[in-house]
């Protein structure tokens, strides 16, 4: 079902083949690690195998003998040639954030910090050096779990700390002692967002070239964020901008990871300088799994407070959000992302919201896939099910009592964002269509009925988030140190051919297409008489880059912006041609024609050659359509969507098998069907991964157990049914091409329809939480714990025995999530239960 | 990762194979497909000084032998797992080889590295003990025959000394009075096994004959003896008390997947649903 739905154009709104996947696939192409330098030397580092200790010693003498070494550095060798890894999200005024210099000095906060470097001729020479290096350790102790870390007396992360909150973060909107204390139910939950190791397909890399070798200090990365590289890099060495050139070549995927400044850049540029010579790292996988951020890893203690009905009334969350050993680029504003999220998609009268950003030794933390908004999806979504089944109504049934309704569009949300559109009942009509929802919770039945091992769940997850960052104003209110606009410039060449030139930096997500398609129709060229440029900063000298499903929304809009100039400078030109009046000069179909003799007509071509050689152009005129824009958007973008999961659980195993996923997304317009298909199919392996599969484990010393491919499982394409997917179509109004970004919206939705799914499969056996990923190992132990509780279903007791749950066997973990339906102080007894 | 520095043998031949691994002693290393000791040597926990490489030794190769058949140690598991005369005569090896990994590691590794390796996850020995298969180990001295029951000698660790090679792998052929099942529980379709149950058993409502082989449940891979026992001579009704044995006096491993009582739960299970599936 399609709402409203945007002209399809020539170019726009049309599925267009990727023009980037030909040199992406084949590898014919340059990314970091393809890069050789005359001269260039390979840097490999020193990496701690402790959670936290003294560094006492460093001695480098033995991995300087090697052959072909060229230089070792420590720690201390360096400290004064660059300052810290930079923070841009100072969240609170007096937040903690240690510094965090490129190579430990005194003391390593987690298994992987840096204490040295060797380079040398070849990588194999840098790599058997490195062995050589010995380094003494003073042992610490290990702060690896949250809670503890925030207990009284607790060991603390870094010597330099006295506690090891970094900061405290409040939203509270409504009064939410007045919707608590006067509900009839209230359920209250406690959820954990295990930690998630990014995977890029394409590991960092990063090779700094010095003065002499190139007129500039020339730094290529496999980053997000070129120019954020080239502000922060200048700043902490201290170089002047100007002489700083930072080019991310073709970039196989960041996911978040490569959206940061790290170490081993400030140490490529800063040793390229010291030894003149051009100095090449290329983070091995292993060394990848410590030394790259980790997402999500945040306890989520949640309530809702409801009416009899099931109108909601409050929601409280209370955060605790693990920051790893240090601050990277983000790392604090991720769960600050998330607080505006926790409401989803329902209206309420009351939210209070409280996040503690926590020190631990283990990998900081920082923007994965989605960045505080699954994890606040996943928290509103899982408990509307819960609250459901205390209700004892269908989730699905909860859910649309309490969503916002079409026509309240633009509704100000109890978050403080103001959603611009939306329409939450076509997207789920949808999906409940395609779905069969009502056909399945009888087959659901059936099952149940005979009784089997095999039994069958249905998960519901109804999203919306908040991306296309963003407005600037309001990212200088949340104290990120950055703006949110983005750039773009269109260059018209003597052929009548273009360059667009974009300040996103595309790693995969297909803008060379995308935008190719949009100056087409914009411009009236053809789609391959455009090139786009990204991710270098002497191409494109302004530009804010790729993260956070901005680059359409943002910088997409910006291309039209662009485009919108040329047209008119080049309108200007035409009209003095055909000698007409500027005003009877329309453009269509990539010519200028006179109003009333349509013969008498110019192609954008012939302008832009016209101009070119500037023969007889307007008094006054520059000889030029080459035009450029700023976008700075004033609101967020918010795509929604309905998805739902089948998922069929074995209760003699645990294991979990994904037989159906339907989404129904609502992205706004769409430049390229094909490209948001992709998006949303990625974006779903991702966050099914998260509910299933994936999870980094530490053990107590602060040991990272799941330290490559083997013991960390990424799915493949084999673990998936094929996702049937379909889209509605409500236009963002807060940009002209009316987009709403979709790069994180399938990883955001997935989570939590999966888990829902998994326990709406077991739940009749008294299972009301499962650990993530719902591994066979976590799944059974539910199912065992509630069977020892004696909670499953009887045929009248099923509530009073889904609270049982609670105390649940020796699994700390398992037992600290079980469920908590708590009623409120005088329950008038609405929580009946039984399945809905 | 980059392995340490090592020399590397190209050998023509098993005897030049032999040859080679004589003179280097303990510092050589059989490479054969290289997936399991290439991820082992990139990341330095194994660091032999000179690779004697095998693939273009001549020990590529599938035969119909009569009552049995031989398969060169050489044959990768793509091979394995295709072959029309596998297919016919012994369809459960076949079965399992399709199992291993994913294309990339089924084109690349072979028979005799899987075996050789001496991985209790791995999911060849399983089957070469259920067939009661042969192994062929060529060493300085000639060739002599280990019984798969023999070969696997602990973690990592088999019957084929350092100057030793395998060289084939003889496995009966089956006649239609055996079914098979293989169950390998894993966490993504294309991962190792947390465990897995490898039942194969010939029966005419009766059960003449029952071996249950168990992938990871322990340093070593094993068969599931008291099931075994408890099911000869039996109708197929006795598989569920049986399968329920499964996991006696096993000593199985713990690991993020599966600690060892889940192991030996999941063993019985699988070896239940294998033993049904297979005289079903
Ligand atoms: C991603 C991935 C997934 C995998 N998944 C599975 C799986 O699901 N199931 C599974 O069973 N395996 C799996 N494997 C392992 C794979 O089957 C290996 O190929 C196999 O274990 C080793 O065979 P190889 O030919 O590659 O041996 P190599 O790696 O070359 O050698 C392995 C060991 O055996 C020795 N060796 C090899 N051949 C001989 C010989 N003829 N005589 C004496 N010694 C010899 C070597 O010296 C070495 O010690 C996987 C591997 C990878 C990389």
């Amino acid at each position: 079902m399609t709402t409203t739905e945007n002209p399809i154009q020539a170019n726009v709104g049309r599925t267009r083949l990727r023009k980037e996947d030909a040199r992406l696939v084949t590898g014919r192409t340059n990314f970091t690690d393809d890069i050789r330098l005359p001269g260039m030397v390979h840097m490999v580092v020193v990496r701690s195998p402790m959670a936290h200790a003294k560094v006492t010693n460093v001695d480098l003498t033995g991995a300087l003998d090697m052959p072909g070494v060229v230089a070792a550095f420590s720690g201390a060798d360096l400290a004064d040639d660059a300052g810290g890894l930079p923070c841009a999200w100072p969240v609170t005024e007096d937040m903690v954030a240690p510094e965090h210099k490129a190579l430990a000095i005194d003391e390593v906060a987690y298994v992987g910090d840096g204490v040295a470097v060797v380079l040398a001729s070849t990588a194999a020479e840098a790599v058997d050096a490195a062995e050589r290096v010995v380094v003494d350790y003073d042992p610490l102790p290990a702060v690896v779990d949250m809670k503890a870390a925030i207990a009284d007396g607790a060991d603390l992360a870094q010597s330099t700390l006295d506690t090891n909150v970094s900061y405290r973060w409040p939203l509270a909107n409504g009064d939410i002692d007045a919707a608590f204390d006067g509900a009839d139910v209230v359920v209250e939950r406690e959820f954990v967002q295990q930690r998630l190791i990014p995977s890029a397909m394409e590991p960092r890399a990063v090779v700094a070239a010095p003065m002499g070798v190139s007129d500039e200090l020339t730094v290529w990365s496999a980053t997000q964020v070129p120019h954020f590289v080239r502000v922060f890099l200048a700043a902490v060495i201290g170089i002047d901008e100007q002489n700083l050139r930072v080019i991310a070549p073709d970039v196989g995927g960041g996911f978040g990871s490569k959206l940061d400044i790290y170490a081993e850049e400030i140490l490529a540029l800063v040793l390229a300088q010291k030894l003149g010579r051009p100095v090449k790292w290329t983070e091995t996988r292993s060394e990848g799994f410590q030394a790259t951020i980790h997402g999500r890893d945040q306890v989520q203690k949640i309530s809702l407070a409801m009416d009899a009905d099931g109108r909601f009334r409050g929601l409280k969350v209370d955060l605790l959000a693990d920051m790893g050993a240090y601050m990277q680029l983000l790392t604090p504003g991720i769960p600050i992302l998330g607080a505006f999220m926790y409401s989803g998609i329902y209206k309420m009268d009351a939210y209070d919201f409280s996040c503690r950003g926590v020190f631990t030794n283990k990998t900081p933390t920082d923007a994965y896939r989605g960045a505080g908004r699954p994890e606040a999806t996943f928290a509103i979504e899982r408990i509307v099910d819960e609250a459901a089944h205390e209700l004892g109504v269908d989730p699905m049934e909860l859910r649309k009592r309490n969503w916002i309704q079409h026509d309240e569009f633009p509704y100000e949300m109890i978050g403080t964002l103001t959603f611009d559109s939306g329409n939450y009942e076509a997207a789920t009509a949808r999906a409940i269509e395609m779905f069969d929802y009502d056909g399945r919770r009888a087959e659901q039945a059936n099952r149940r009925d005979s009784g089997g091992t095999k039994q069958l769940g249905i998960g519901i997850s109804t999203f919306t988030e908040m991306c296309g960052l963003a407005p600037s104003r309001v990212l200088g209110n949340l104290r990120y140190v950055a703006g949110g606009w983005e750039y773009a410039q269109v260059r018209m060449l003597f052929s009548g051919k273009v360059e667009v030139i974009t300040g996103t930096s595309p790693h995969g997500q297909g803008h060379d297409t995308a935008w190719s398609q949009i100056a087409a129709d914009a411009l009236g060229v053809p789609f391959e008489d455009i090139i786009v440029r990204h991710g270098d900063t002497a191409v494109s000298h302004r530009g804010l880059d790729t993260y956070g499903s901005r680059s359409l929304v943002v910088g997409g809009a910006a291309l039209a912006a662009a485009c919108g100039k040329v047209v008119e400078k080049a309108r200007r030109v035409a009209a003095h041609l055909l000698e007409a009046d500027e005003d009877d000069v329309e453009f269509s179909d990539g010519a200028f024609r006179v109003v009333g003799s349509p013969e008498t007509s110019m192609t954008m071509q012939e302008v832009s050659t016209a101009t070119f050689v500037a023969h007889d152009l307007p008094d006054g005129m520059e000889p030029s359509l080459d035009s450029d824009a700023s976008v700075d958007p004033d609101n967020f973008s918010y795509p929604h969507g309905t998805h739902l999961a089948l998922v069929e659980v074995d209760t003699e195993t645990g294991q979990v098998e994904l037989l159906d996923y339907v989404s129904v997304d609502d992205v706004g317009n769409v430049v390229n069907p094909q490209i948001v298909e992709g998006q949303v199919h990625g974006g779903l392996a991702q966050g099914i991964a998260q509910a299933l599969y994936e999870g980094a484990v530490y053990d107590q010393a602060g040991n990272l157990q799941t330290g490559s491919f083997v013991d960390y499982y990424v799915p493949g394409a084999p673990d998936f049914p094929t996702f049937r997917t379909d889209r509605t179509v409500t236009p963002a109004t807060t940009n002209d091409l009316g987009v709403k970004g979709v790069g994180e919206a399938g990883t955001i939705a997935s989570t939590p329809a999966i888990i829902n799914g998994v326990i709406d499969a077991v739940r009749h056996l008294g299972v009301n939480e499962v650990l993530m990923p719902a591994s066979p190992r976590n799944v059974w132990t539910a199912i065992q714990q509630a069977a020892a509780s004696g909670s499953a279903d009887s045929d009248d007791a099923q509530a009073a025995a889904a609270v049982q749950a609670d105390d649940a066997g020796p699994d700390a973990a398992a037992a600290d999530n079980a469920g908590q339906a708590q009623h409120a102080a005088g329950d008038t007894g609405t929580s009946t239960g039984g399945d809905a | 990762m980059i392995p340490a520095s090592f020399d590397y043998v190209r050998a023509g031949s098993a005897e030049e194979a032999v040859a080679a691994l004589v003179e280097h002693g303990d510092e050589a290393k059989v490479l054969a497909g290289g997936h399991s000791l290439i991820p082992m040597m990139r990341l330095r926990l194994a660091v032999p000084e000179v690779l004697v490489d095998i693939t273009e030794a001549g020990l590529a190769g599938i035969t119909d032998a009569g009552d049995h058949l031989v398969i060169g140690a050489a044959t990768t598991h793509h091979d394995v797992a295709t072959d029309k005369v596998i297919e016919t005569h012994c369809g459960v090896l076949a079965h399992v080889a399709a199992t291993i990994g994913d294309p990339q590691v089924r084109h690349r590794g072979t028979i005799g590295g899987g075996l050789a390796h001496g991985d209790s996850a791995g999911d060849l020995p399983a089957v070469l003990l259920a067939l009661e298969g042969t192994m062929v180990v060529q060493g300085p001295g000639g060739r002599r025959t280990v019984p798969a029951s023999e070969f696997f000698v602990d973690y990592l660790e088999t019957a084929v000394a350092a100057d030793e090679l395998l060289v084939e792998v003889h496995v009966p052929k089956l006649d239609d009075s055996w079914g098979w099942d293989y169950q390998k529980f894993t966490r993504v379709a294309q991962a190792w096994a947390t465990v897995g149950a490898l039942a194969l058993v010939s029966s005419n409502g009766t059960i003449s004959d029952a071996r249950v082989g168990l992938t990871h449940m322990g340093s070593v891979p094993i068969r599931a003896s008291a099931t075994e026992a408890a099911l000869a001579g039996q109708s197929t009704d006795a598989i569920a008390d049986a399968a329920a044995r499964a996991a006696d006096d096993t000593d199985p491993p713990s690991d993020l997947n599966a600690d060892a009582d889940f192991r030996r739960h999941l063993a019985t299970v699988l070896s239940r649903r294998a033993l049904e599936a297979a005289v079903g």
